[in-house]
């Protein structure tokens, strides 16, 4: 785990964590690790958001979100974006990683493991729905630019494994 | 030269420079966009597209980064939608047809292996910006290359008749490769500044790593004496007006049009 000090301010962040991920409704843009700093001045309160992918759509829905939120809650908000660091996998919290999970997406794995699961050397990737192993790739690319779509050889069903960025 | 036209030009540099990176994904991701409904299954539709994002999305962050530099008051979108063709400053390789999918399995390849070894050296770059975009894009670019050089194999090592489409891909579009590693006057200028890649540098490594994938993939490295080049000097093929007339279209028709 990559240790990243984030400073999101105590009085934010109850409000952000209200605030999903629009592809991911059941994730809060806090466990995704998007947010990488919230502070304070005043009732002037000012995030950074961070992208998963550089071309993911939800980006401009989440600064959107983030702002309303803010708003609502008497607020005046200013939503930056920025790129360094790089988001990483290893930003989503142990909570945001069951929440996936129950959700049906299987949660990243460490690197060298996911490199093996994507190159369909090893089953590594456990079915969300029946928790078997026996799953195989379907295609490197699925329903988002963050997924890789498999199947499970056990239940039959397919499903969405979120791919480890490091 | 006083100081001040130096810093002037300096800057015009920087600008080009970041036009010559930016440009490539931007017109590899506009042709992996056409395929948007029209790739050969489902699963390969979806990851060309998801491709074509990633590169939009890299795009993105060049061009505000330029528009944010640039004296003159300008928006990403400008850029993007409203320069001329001589004004794009783009490889020849990424503006080849679709063809089929050997040629835009062939065109991807060739370009990831180059667009991966970019970005590593792009991240040791002074500038603060690009080492940023660098760093998030190396991540993306990773995936697109383990994706084409999978395909590459897949097909050279495939059916008699997948082999012979793949070979025919690389032997046509290897005469594009050689033009990645020249430079312009701005990339000079950028390199000297500890800015830019010298991309001669990446010559070497590059067809190392390529033949090896082509190797594995039963195919032949093609041996060629004569390449062609012209895209970072504004010099295109036939191909290029045609891209641009479809890209364009919106915003030349609707000026100023938002979504």
């Amino acid at each position: 785990m990559v240790e990243e000090k984030v400073h999101i301010n105590k009085e934010l962040e109850p409000i952000l964590r209200e605030v999903p991920d629009p592809e991911i409704p059941v994730l809060s843009i806090i466990d995704l690790g998007v947010v990488r700093e919230a502070r304070l001045e005043g009732k002037k309160a000012s995030v950074k958001i961070t992208p998963t992918y550089s071309g993911c759509p939800a980006m401009d829905v989440i600064g959107d979100d983030i702002v309303t939120a803010l708003t609502n809650a008497g607020y005046q908000a200013k939503v930056d974006l920025i790129l360094a660091p790089a988001w990483s996998t290893d930003w989503i919290t142990e909570k945001g990683r069951k929440a996936l999970e129950d959700y049906g997406i299987a949660p990243p794995m460490d690197a060298s493991a996911d490199k093996k699961a994507l190159l369909g050397e090893e089953k590594l990737v456990k079915c969300p729905q029946c928790g078997s192993k026996n799953t195989h790739l379907v295609s490197q690319f699925g329903s988002t630019a963050c997924k890789a779509l498999f199947k499970c050889d056990d239940c039959q069903e397919p499903f969405d494994y979120f791919k480890c960025l490091i | 030269m006083n100081s001040e036209k130096k810093d002037s030009r300096l800057h015009e540099n920087k600008i080009k420079y970041i036009y010559g990176i930016a440009d490539n994904s931007l017109i590899l991701g506009q042709r992996l966009g056409e395929l948007t409904g029209h790739g050969p299954t489902l699963e390969t539709d979806i990851a060309l597209t998801n491709i074509s994002l990633d590169l939009f999305g890299q795009v993105r962050s060049y061009f505000q980064y330029a528009a944010q530099i640039s004296e003159k008051e300008v928006t990403e979108d400008d850029l993007a939608f409203l320069r001329t063709e001589r004004e794009y400053l783009n490889v020849l390789l990424v503006e080849q047809p679709n063809t089929d999918f050997a040629y835009t399995i062939g065109r991807q390849f060739l370009f990831d292996h180059f667009h991966i070894l970019l970005m590593m050296h792009l991240q040791n770059s002074k500038d603060d910006t690009l080492v940023a975009i660098a760093k998030k894009s190396i991540k993306e670019v990773n995936y697109h290359k383990r994706f084409s050089s999978d395909w590459i194999k897949r097909l050279g090592d495939g059916t008699e008749e997948s082999k012979e489409k793949m070979q025919t891909a690389i032997n046509d579009l290897w005469r594009f490769t050689d033009e990645l590693f020249h430079t312009t006057e701005a990339d000079e200028e950028m390199i000297k500044a500890g800015v830019g890649v010298d991309v001669k540098t990446l010559k070497e490594t590059y067809y190392k790593n390529v033949s090896e994938v082509l190797e594995e993939a039963t195919l032949e490295i093609p041996d060629l004496k004569y390449f062609q080049k012209g895209g970072k000097d504004g010099i295109h093929t036939e191909h290029m007006g045609f891209i641009l007339s479809d890209m364009q279209y919106m915003q030349r028709t609707y000026p100023g049009m938002k979504w």
